[in-house]
């Protein structure tokens, strides 16, 4: 796919290292945050660091508003110092010997304005992120937030076209990032250009960004809105960071029969040919006897191998045809005397499973 | 079951095992007597030099010699050593630390060789390329009308030829396992390759690059063989304080003992200066 005729950003390309790949096209417009969700070692990182311009792309290109950035065809290459870009690193990378204001008057000193613009220039930002009363501190007398608020201002004070964010709130405590993720979305939300955000954090990624595309070894695995991606995953590693039972199966109007064994009566839509399914945990009933059903629902029996307690509730981690994942009260734990090894009966109406086709990918 | 008789648990004993961790502190008998013979060996000169020191007319033992005059050659020489070190010696250790090349490894053999070689075959091997009838020493001299040997200039590049290394493995080390991290950051905000040097590599290798020079002005400082061999040993010329030394302990020697002194308070100095990274049992670089 191509998508030339974008201002925003366009990556098209293939970064080798070693024995790893990262095969990747996508496109991000201006004002648009694309997060990029995946597991570590899918190749996150590589991509960010290719659009910085520090690890050329082996083949392909990436194009910024328009301009060829790296181009391994044409042997084309702007440095990384050449390329409109603000980087907030994963630990912030804030110079150490610099005090703060010193670190955000970086880049627009680096940039080529005078000592006395970047230090307005610097002042700006400091007062937009409300650093002002922490210009004269070294980044070792920080804390974990007021670190992150920095980085951010001093990779936003260069001025960039293009902003990249290497899990810019991993670093934080639970308490300060929830602060700092309300704070970053408004500031992301000010940001005209495009933005990469890299993360792990499933829940970062449905705040922050308008768009996601989930990396998987180096490939792009799915690519869609947060809400498309949260009810239907593509890949188990996509469920499982949402918290949804999937399952791959193949379907014949109402009948999916499941590649791992089992089958659903699903809704009948007309689908024919592969099928994903995916299956709220709260959705499953779990019950010590086989239930009466009605037809529009399934039932089947299951081994209890593992419970764990979440915050209201406790996930039951089942063996059977098929394996599931299900939530339940701690009431209902006690009242059906649910143990691993204890075989139970689980049931979900039909209404409640989500089909659709497994991507092209 | 028999169990080893109990030994005696001070107070005292128990309090320092409690909080630092449990291993016995007193050192076995094999490992205690040698090692008290290293200290006895590397403390007692020391002691000698300072009794014998003549205390009561230490100025007049000073002036009696040539000794301001070498005590100023050498300050002088090593500092400029040392200057030169850091504007030739950095960058090498930097296209050392971060390029690869062909060649690369026997490069880096050749600039620590200094290290590990006779400072007299150094001082050698000076003579036959800039002496006189050196094969870039006699186009110096028919060409230009320099001559090297014998001079102060020679004394400077005598004392860089053996002590520059120390300052570039100092830096190159630094300059590996500094986190590389702050230069990329550094790029991205549009730093040049040389702005990033400047503003972020030097400041960040500092205190290396710091120890690198206080030990290369020491080892310029006590630099002997080289010197005497390409430099000679002219009073007020090119005889540093070491020679000087080396002089007055056949036909002055309390002068000699008062020169010794000297040296050895600028040695505690320099120490004192290197604490942090010597004396707390880290490594040099």
């Amino acid at each position: 796919m191509t998508r030339e005729g974008s201002d925003g950003l366009v990556v098209d390309a293939e970064v080798r290292r070693g024995s790893f790949t990262l095969a990747v096209s996508l496109a991000a417009a201006a004002g648009q945050v694309l997060g990029l969700l995946g597991p570590n070692g899918a190749g996150k990182s590589t991509l960010l660091s290719a659009v910085a311009g520090l690890t050329p792309v082996s083949a392909g290109r990436i194009m910024l508003a328009g301009q060829v950035m790296d181009d391994a065809d044409a042997g084309t290459f702007v440095e990384a110092s050449g390329r409109p870009v603000g980087f907030v690193f994963q630990n912030y990378r804030l110079f150490p010997h610099l005090t703060v204001a010193d670190n955000v008057a970086f880049s627009p000193r680096a940039r080529g304005l005078g000592r006395r613009a970047a230090r307005s220039a610097a002042s700006h930002w400091l007062d937009r992120l409300a650093l002002a009363d922490l210009a004269h501190r070294k980044p070792g007398e920080l804390s974990g937030g007021q670190a992150q608020r920095v980085a951010l201002a001093r990779a936003l004070a260069g001025e960039p076209a293009l902003l990249l964010l290497d899990e810019p709130l991993s670093a934080l405590d639970a308490g300060t990032r929830l602060d700092m993720q309300a704070e970053l979305k408004r500031h992301l939300a000010d940001f005209t250009g495009p933005c990469l955000l890299v993360t792990h954090d499933p829940l970062e990624a449905l705040v922050l960004a308008d768009r996601l595309v989930v990396l998987e070894s180096g490939r792009i695995v799915q690519e869609g809105t947060p809400a498309q991606i949260a009810r239907q995953p593509a890949t188990d590693y996509v469920a499982r960071l949402v918290g949804l039972n999937l399952y791959a199966g193949h379907a014949d109007g109402s009948q999916v029969k499941l590649t791992g064994g089992g089958a659903f009566v699903v809704p009948d839509h007309g689908q024919h040919g592969d099928v994903l399914v995916a299956v709220r945990p709260s959705a499953v009933v779990v019950s010590d006897q086989q239930p009466q059903l009605s037809s529009a629902r399934n039932a089947w029996p299951a081994k209890i191998t593992g419970l764990t307690l979440l915050a209201d509730r406790v996930r039951l981690d089942l063996d059977g045809q098929p394996p599931a994942l299900v939530d339940v009260t701690p009431a209902a734990v006690a009242e059906l005397a649910l143990d691993p090894g204890r075989q139970v009966w689980l049931s979900v109406k039909a209404t409640d499973l989500e089909v659709y086709a497994p991507g092209e990918r | 079951m028999t169990l080893p008789a109990p030994s005696h648990l001070t107070a005292r004993e128990r309090a320092r095992r409690a909080a630092r961790g449990g291993a016995p502190r007193s050192v076995p008998a094999p490992l205690l007597a040698p090692a008290l013979i290293a200290v006895a060996f590397l403390v007692l000169p020391l002691v000698g030099l300072i009794i014998r020191a003549p205390w009561g007319h230490m100025g007049a033992a000073l002036s009696g010699s040539d000794a301001t005059q070498a005590l100023v050659l050498s300050l002088w020489t090593s500092t400029v050593t040392t200057a030169i070190s850091l504007v030739i010696g950095v960058p090498l250790a930097w296209v050392l630390a971060r390029t690869s090349f062909p060649g690369q490894r026997l490069l880096r053999a050749l600039v620590t060789l200094p290290l590990v070689l006779p400072p007299v075959v150094g001082g050698v091997a000076l003579l036959l390329a800039f002496g006189r009838t050196g094969f870039i020493g006699r186009y110096l001299n028919s060409w230009f009308g320099i001559t090297i040997p014998f001079t102060p200039i020679a004394v400077v590049m005598a004392e860089t030829f053996v002590a520059m290394p120390f300052l570039i493995i100092a830096v190159e080390g630094a300059l590996r396992s500094a986190d590389q991290g702050f230069e990329e950051a550094a790029a991205t905000l549009g730093a040049k390759r040389m702005t990033v040097f400047l503003r972020v590599t030097v400041p960040m290798i500092a205190p290396s690059l710091g120890a690198g020079a206080v030990l290369c002005w020491a080892r310029a400082l006590g630099e002997f063989g080289a010197t005497i061999t390409f430099a000679g040993s002219f009073p007020g010329q090119t005889e540093t304080m070491p020679i000087a030394v080396y002089y007055a302990l056949e036909n002055d020697p309390s002068a000699a003992i008062a020169l010794s002194l000297v040296l050895l308070l600028v040695s505690v100095v320099v120490l004192v200066c290197l604490r942090d990274r010597w004396l707390r049992g880290g490594s040099v670089t």
